[in-house]
């Protein structure tokens, strides 16, 4: 499985880890609503598809990066860095851009 | 200053190896450069550190990732967002770059002491890197100047091209031995020097 880097370009899954669920959004951190900090470290989508991840490229650039991937057939479709607007990936694979 | 131990010493012995019988096809040698340091540039500040690198150093630094540039004894480029490894020949280079790397701009970490720059040169340089590593060596994918950070096995290396048949390798000083002990196997097929 290859990812492309946007700033190292393609590059072996080896030299990256994965660091979860892209679409988990964490509460407040004074937050006391239980039920949102249940969702936030229990609950994942586990989509059979396009799957929000979070990657990073550790044997490289060392970027975090928004990664789009299909679980069913590990084809990647959408690579952006983490930094910025994290919803941007998901908005560039609905787009049709790659 | 005391003179730097080379962590090669019990491994880097001078003279032809391998199957150089049929010619030697690369030279590995340590560059051994008296200052190496790691730039990083806080968001939105990268293009007045790229100025500062180009005050002190001299180099003009393209813009892109992975862009560099050298003129053989001081050498520039990116390895990541925002950040650039810059070498100098000689010692020293941290001390310049305090005024103009301020806490606004970014930070400076002097890694002279913590990397080693092995260099290999010659017409099968690109052949003994792709048994490597995992990234295109070829001239218009990988131009003159520029660096690329990747790794081998477990070991972290950067890898500047500072020539169309030699590149610069920096690892980590504790895995250098090793890396170079592998370097050498890999280089026994084209026949390689050590310099």
């Amino acid at each position: 499985m290859l990812i492309t880097c946007p700033y190292c370009g393609p590059r072996d899954v080896i030299e990256f880890n994965y660091q979860g669920d892209g679409n988990r959004q964490r509460p407040q951190l004074a937050s006391q609503d239980l039920d949102a900090w249940n969702a936030y470290v229990y609950d994942r989508l586990n989509p059979a598809g396009d799957h929000n991840e979070i990657w990073q490229h550790s044997g490289g650039c060392r970027a975090h990066l928004r990664v789009v991937r299909n679980t069913l057939t590990h084809e990647i479709s959408s690579v952006a860095f983490a930094r910025g607007d994290h919803k941007a990936a998901m908005r560039h694979k609905a787009e049709g851009k790659s | 200053m005391v003179e730097r131990q080379s962590p090669l010493e019990l491994e880097l012995r001078t003279g032809s190896h391998g199957d150089f019988e049929h010619g030697v096809d690369v030279i590995l040698s340590e560059t051994r450069p008296g200052s190496i340091l790691q730039l990083s540039a806080w968001p939105g500040q990268e293009k007045k550190l790229i100025a500062g690198i180009r005050t002190v150093t001299g180099l003009a630094l393209p813009d892109g990732a992975g862009a560099g540039s050298t003129d053989g004894v001081r050498s520039v480029f990116g390895f990541a967002p925002g950040k650039f490894t810059v070498v100098d020949e000689a010692e020293g280079l941290a001390a310049a770059f305090a005024g103009v790397v301020t806490p606004a701009i970014g930070t400076l970490t002097d890694l002279s002491h913590g990397r080693t720059a092995i260099r290999i040169h010659g017409p099968k340089a690109e052949w003994v890197l792709a048994k490597f590593f995992a990234i295109d060596f070829a001239l218009p994918a990988f131009p003159i100047g520029t660096g690329r950070s990747t790794m081998h096995h477990d070991v972290f290396a950067q890898i500047q091209r500072t020539g169309a048949d030699q590149f610069d390798i920096y690892v980590f000083r504790s895995f250098a031995r090793s890396f170079w002990k592998a370097l050498c196997h890999a280089s026994e097929e084209v026949g390689y020097e050590v310099q």
